[in-house]
């Protein structure tokens, strides 16, 4: 038994809203398309209700009114949306392969030897295939972190949400995971929508970028620079030229 | 751990173990110097010698006295550790519940133990289960405050990711709030091995010499009565012997069986 072959969902958000108690905004009447398939970046200032709309997306959290689409409907399969969020949140008393195993068991996929191999297998694609049996506190901040983005893919997720997934790594981690969630995207193909605070690092990923301020999402801005994407993109005017429309949209929150 | 900070732990552990006999030592030559310089009698403090033979002849009264009070504290404490740990799953699995009950253990731990003692002895008789009983009182609230903590203490991010697989309650229990609780589990279970050999010895006060039942406590009451000093002292050593005892067997129960939990609580 293996994993099936993701087909990618579109999300497709409308008017979605999510009223705290006492009035306030977090998220306000968003519309929002993500085609199959495709990455899009949620970037703009703390606290303007990024994560609170990925949350609405996962269906962790339900909107006050408006709906989250997936098409197919995703809501079928559990595990066919996952979340990496900010911190590895690795459970400290579980083993590498033990972690990646958990979406497994707790949906119930396959029998014990199937779920190993798949465990092992998303384990060697994410470079750690030597280090199935190490404890969390045995694995430096990068692993920690490709072990949470092993564990979000060993469901063959259709759709990915990851949470500023790397804000608390040095630029290099940074770089090498982003490169690596590429690589990861190119062979599954899954949507992706990533929230994030870094310009270069949603330029790099992403076939659109969203600007959200105040809980209202602008219309997102489309990246048309050329993949597969390196680092020898960052170099280029055009990257330049495009970091420098992101950053003014950002800046006027448009 | 490298073999070289393996060897530097050891000979932090031996330099302050060497401290600490040193001051047992200097404590005492002090003890039997202040008994000589003040020319005190062997009814009211006898010297560390005389508490030794006195320890050496009443060797078979004392260590069945620390037999009796150690499987008194002991079964107190697993069996604390056992219904503490059921009374937190329940507080953690509903806030009525918390609300409703969280008073009453706080109750518990304030209700003065010596006072409850005799009401029980009333109750229950002059009898091991007694004993058992105070000793569970007075260790079940360190056990039901920090175990109720650590399954509330789940991180969000964890139960989000149970929630997003769909977990149930009982999933959510079993894999992840009972295994996120064991370390403070632990730590209430250290705090209570203590208080299990001072309850035990608080009811054997009061089950009192001269029943079937006899431990250090019941020891005490008997060799306080005859005035025997020296042999009173003696109980009272043993009895911390067997706290610490008790102390080292839950951190040695910790740091083994349930390393995979302890070392590093989320």
């Amino acid at each position: 038994m293996t994993v099936t072959a993701a087909n990618a969902s579109s999300i497709a958000c409308r008017s979605l809203t999510l009223r705290f108690p006492g009035g306030v905004h977090a998220v306000d009447d968003v519309n929002l398309t993500i085609p199959a398939g495709q990455i899009v970046s949620l970037i703009g200032p703390s606290g303007c209700g990024k994560t609170t709309l990925l949350r609405l997306m996962s269906g962790l959290q339900h909107p006050s009114s408006g709906s989250v689409d997936l098409q197919p409907t995703a809501n079928t399969r559990r595990g066919e949306i996952a979340f990496v969020f900010q911190q590895p949140s690795l459970l400290p008393w579980r083993s590498t392969l033990e972690n990646v195993l958990l979406p497994l068991e707790l949906i119930h996929w396959g029998d014990a030897a199937a779920r190993k191999k798949a465990a092992r297998e998303i384990l060697d694609t994410v470079q750690l295939a030597d280090a199935g049996d190490r404890m969390p506190h045995q694995l430096s901040g990068g692993m920690k972190m490709r072990v949470s983005i092993a564990r979000a893919l060993v469901t063959n997720p259709s759709v990915l949400l990851l949470d500023e997934p790397f804000a608390s790594l040095d630029d290099m981690l940074r770089n090498q995971l982003g490169q690596l969630i590429l690589g990861l995207w190119q062979q599954r193909q899954f949507t992706a929508v990533m929230v994030t605070h870094n310009i270069a690092e949603s330029i790099m990923l992403s076939h659109q970028i969203a600007v959200m301020r105040d809980g209202r999402v602008s219309t997102p801005i489309k990246n048309s620079l050329t993949r597969p994407r390196d680092d020898s993109l960052r170099r280029s005017p055009e990257f330049g030229e495009f970091y420098g429309t992101v950053s003014d949209a950002l800046r006027n929150g448009q | 751990m490298t073999s070289s900070q393996r060897r530097n732990a050891t000979r932090e552990i031996a330099s302050s173990l060497g401290l600490v006999i040193a001051v047992a030592v200097c404590g005492i030559l002090i003890w039997e110097l202040v008994v000589w310089a003040f020319g005190l009698p062997k009814a009211l403090l006898p010297t560390p010698r005389q508490v030794l033979s006195a320890a050496i002849q009443e060797r078979a009264a004392i260590a069945r006295g620390t037999m009796m009070t150690g499987i008194a504290a002991t079964v107190g404490l697993l069996a604390a550790i056992a219904v503490g740990a059921i009374i937190s799953v329940a507080f953690s699995q509903s806030r009525k519940i918390r609300l409703a009950f969280f008073p009453y253990v706080v109750f518990l731990q304030t209700v003065p133990i010596v006072a409850i003692a005799p009401l029980l002895i009333i109750w229950s008789g002059y009898q091991f289960r007694t004993v058992v009983i105070v000793t569970v009182i007075v260790c079940l609230f360190p056990i039901i405050n920090n175990m109720t903590a650590g399954l509330m203490s789940v991180s969000t991010d964890l139960s989000d990711l149970f929630q997003l697989y769909g977990a149930g309650k009982a999933k959510r229990l079993l894999r992840l709030q009972l295994p996120t609780a064991i370390p403070y589990l632990m730590l209430g279970a250290r705090i209570s091995s203590g208080l299990a050999v001072i309850g035990a010895i608080v009811a054997e006060f009061f089950v009192g010499n001269g029943s079937s039942y006899d431990g250090l406590g019941t020891l005490m009451t008997g060799w306080q009565a005859r005035i025997k000093t020296d042999a009173l002292i003696a109980a009272l050593l043993a009895s911390t012997l067997l706290g610490l005892l008790l102390f080292a067997a839950v951190g040695l129960v910790s740091a083994t069986v349930l390393r995979r939990w302890t070392r590093h609580p989320s």
